[in-house]
């Protein structure tokens, strides 16, 4: 057997395999076993109750979902009272996924969930819009994200993820301020903001106008990202971005990951974590790797010769 | 719920008529398990020209929990209708289901009226059955364009459905006339409850009787989806809950399909 465990700065998984917040729920236990599962990522919510977007919430593009879901929530004490104690069953670490309008309400909320048993990790999910900078996503810019993770980093003990967006002109700035205000790993990233047009009614196809594509059709971009950002940060890089098979989680760990989060692949096909995980071990046997965590950041990434010729 | 993720494999996939084809698929016998009103997320297959991503939700035309056969009446509209249209015998389907609540059949109903239009018949077909096998006696009334698009009429009548066909091209499907063609109904024999499918005005109608004269009522719903299982949170509307004074959000997978025609908003 070989070893599929991964060390978040010291946190141990089984294995890098979890959901991707919003994409995973208790429903899901029909189908595949969450004990299974390297971490359980849930919802992200809110302080408060919230509604969420108009319908239509997604739709479809060639591989790929845009999607404006506007993460309608419970609220704090619905979490507290009714999601953790049904994860506790469950051996996978809890990772809670929470988002805020401000940095000081990302402290107030991390603070409230710092002495709840039964919560291994916080993920912020910075990619939502701070309304202090006019609704611009706190992860577009390392000024903003330096704020709410030191606000962040104050509130809680915990290990602390943070969710980037790739919506940002400089991912590496982002990563590094992440890191420098004491975000224990990143997750690399959420959704790339797009729109599609209903060309026979001229309407938007997303309530909500606008939307995150995700899917297989982003993976390129996510991996690129997670590849610079492991060049220029030491934390652990969680990636994200379009996996659906075990070979999606092998580009990403030589990109520079230390574990992933599968997401629009739970809907399509609900059985892909567990497919993925038995995968992993039958590639790891087959390729000699013992150890998975050896890949992280093992692409060969010398630039091929140059061409030694004229132009044309 | 327990949603089973199968790998189905087609039996047959057959036009009905130039725009509905019928398919029957062979699932385990658990999995065929099916409540009427309940329904199946369909990975339709890729092909040159559609490339549907998304699962497609299809309520059961027909489910036979001994031989594990699953049935579905759909109309061919988009890219995953068209790549399902072209499935053969013995292609793999993946199929997860069986899906969401079904309609409910209080033992205490000895008469229940079926209104449905379009391909919400298929949805009613067979929950028409189920009652019959209940000793409920069942009127159904079938609504559609014109009398070519009326479909299933046997699969009521074979349950010895009182059956009343109205469509659009005499204007006999108007709502006024089906208001008064199911008052009359309901004065010949009571009508303990209704179950609607595939019109958003009749569905308004039969909520209007059901408050009005106090009978129950189920309204299968549809609404675009992705998971299929409650966890994209896609598929949700706004409902009235009695005795709450703002709207809440269901999810139309997984607190649905079936829901309280009292409940509904349009």
């Amino acid at each position: 057997m070989s070893d599929l465990s991964v060390d978040i700065n010291g946190l141990i998984l089984n294995n890098p395999i979890m959901p991707a917040s919003g994409t995973f729920d208790k429903e899901l236990s029909d189908i595949i076993d969450f004990n299974q599962l390297g971490a359980i990522v849930t919802k992200t919510f809110t302080a408060d109750k919230r509604a969420g977007n108009p319908v239509p919430r997604a739709c479809e593009l060639p591989n790929a979902m845009l999607n404006a879901i506007g993460i309608p929530s419970k609220g704090l004490n619905n979490y507290i009272e009714q999601t953790v104690p049904y994860y506790q069953q469950y051996t996978s670490p809890l990772i809670t996924s929470i988002s805020a309008n401000t940095a000081t309400d990302f402290g107030l909320l991390a603070a409230k969930l710092d002495m709840v048993d039964g919560i291994t990790a916080i993920e912020a999910n910075i990619s939502c819009p701070n309304i202090e900078a006019h609704g611009k996503a706190f992860a577009m810019e390392a000024d903003s994200t330096a704020k709410v993770v030191k606000e962040l980093r104050k509130a809680t003990t915990l290990p602390l993820w943070v969710k980037l967006t790739p919506n940002t002109g400089d991912i590496i700035s982002v990563a590094k301020a992440a890191q420098e205000y004491g975000a224990d790993a990143v997750i690399v990233g959420n959704t790339v903001l797009g729109m599609a047009i209903d060309i026979n009614t001229r309407r938007p196809k997303l309530g909500n106008i606008m939307g995150g594509l995700s899917g297989p059709a982003i993976k390129p971009i996510m991996i690129r990202m997670v590849y610079q950002c492991y060049k220029n940060i030491n934390i652990p890089i969680i990636g994200c971005g379009g996996i659906t098979t075990v070979d999606d989680v092998i580009e990403y760990f030589l990109a520079g990951s230390s574990a992933v989060q599968v997401g629009t692949a739970n809907f399509i096909e609900p059985s892909t974590m567990s497919n993925i995980i038995d995968g992993l071990q039958a590639y790891c046997q087959q390729n000699n790797i013992t150890r998975l965590r050896d890949l992280t950041g093992a692409i060969i990434d010398e630039k091929f010769a140059a061409i030694d010729a004229l132009p044309y | 719920m327990t949603a089973i993720d199968s790998r189905s494999t087609i039996i047959s996939n057959q036009w009905v008529n130039d725009e509905y084809k019928h398919m029957i698929i062979q699932v385990d016998e658990k999995a065929a398990n099916v409540k009427p009103g309940q329904f199946f997320n369909l990975l339709c297959p890729q092909t040159q020209a559609d490339k549907p991503f998304f699962r497609r939700p299809m309520s059961t035309y027909f489910a036979n929990s001994q031989t594990g056969q699953v049935e579905f009446l759909y109309k061919v509209t988009g890219s995953g209708t068209r790549t399902l249209a072209e499935l053969k015998t013995n292609d793999k389907l993946p199929v997860l289901g069986p899906l969401g609540k079904g309609f409910n059949l209080k033992d205490h109903y000895k008469h229940i009226l079926v209104v449905g239009r379009g391909v919400g018949l298929a949805t009613l077909a067979p929950l028409a059955e189920a009652a019959a096998e209940k000793n409920i006696l069942v009127t159904a009334l079938l609504s559609a364009r014109n009398s070519d698009s009326l479909m299933s009429q046997a699969r009521f009548l074979n349950v010895n459905a009182n059956v009343i066909e109205v469509i659009d091209t005499d204007n006999s499907s108007r709502v006024e006339n089906v208001e008064a063609i199911i008052l009359a109904e309901h004065q010949k024999r009571p009508i303990d409850a209704m179950f609607t499918c595939g019109s958003t005005r009749l569905t308004k109608l039969l909520q209007k009787i059901a408050i009005n004269h106090n009978i129950d009522g189920e309204v299968a719903l549809e609404q675009h989806m992705a998971c299929g299982i409650g966890m994209c949170y896609c598929c949700v509307k706004p409902f009235n809950i009695e005795g709450e004074s703002q709207p809440r959000s269901k999810r139309v997978c997984i607190d649905g399909p079936v829901f309280d025609i009292k409940e509904f908003m349009a």
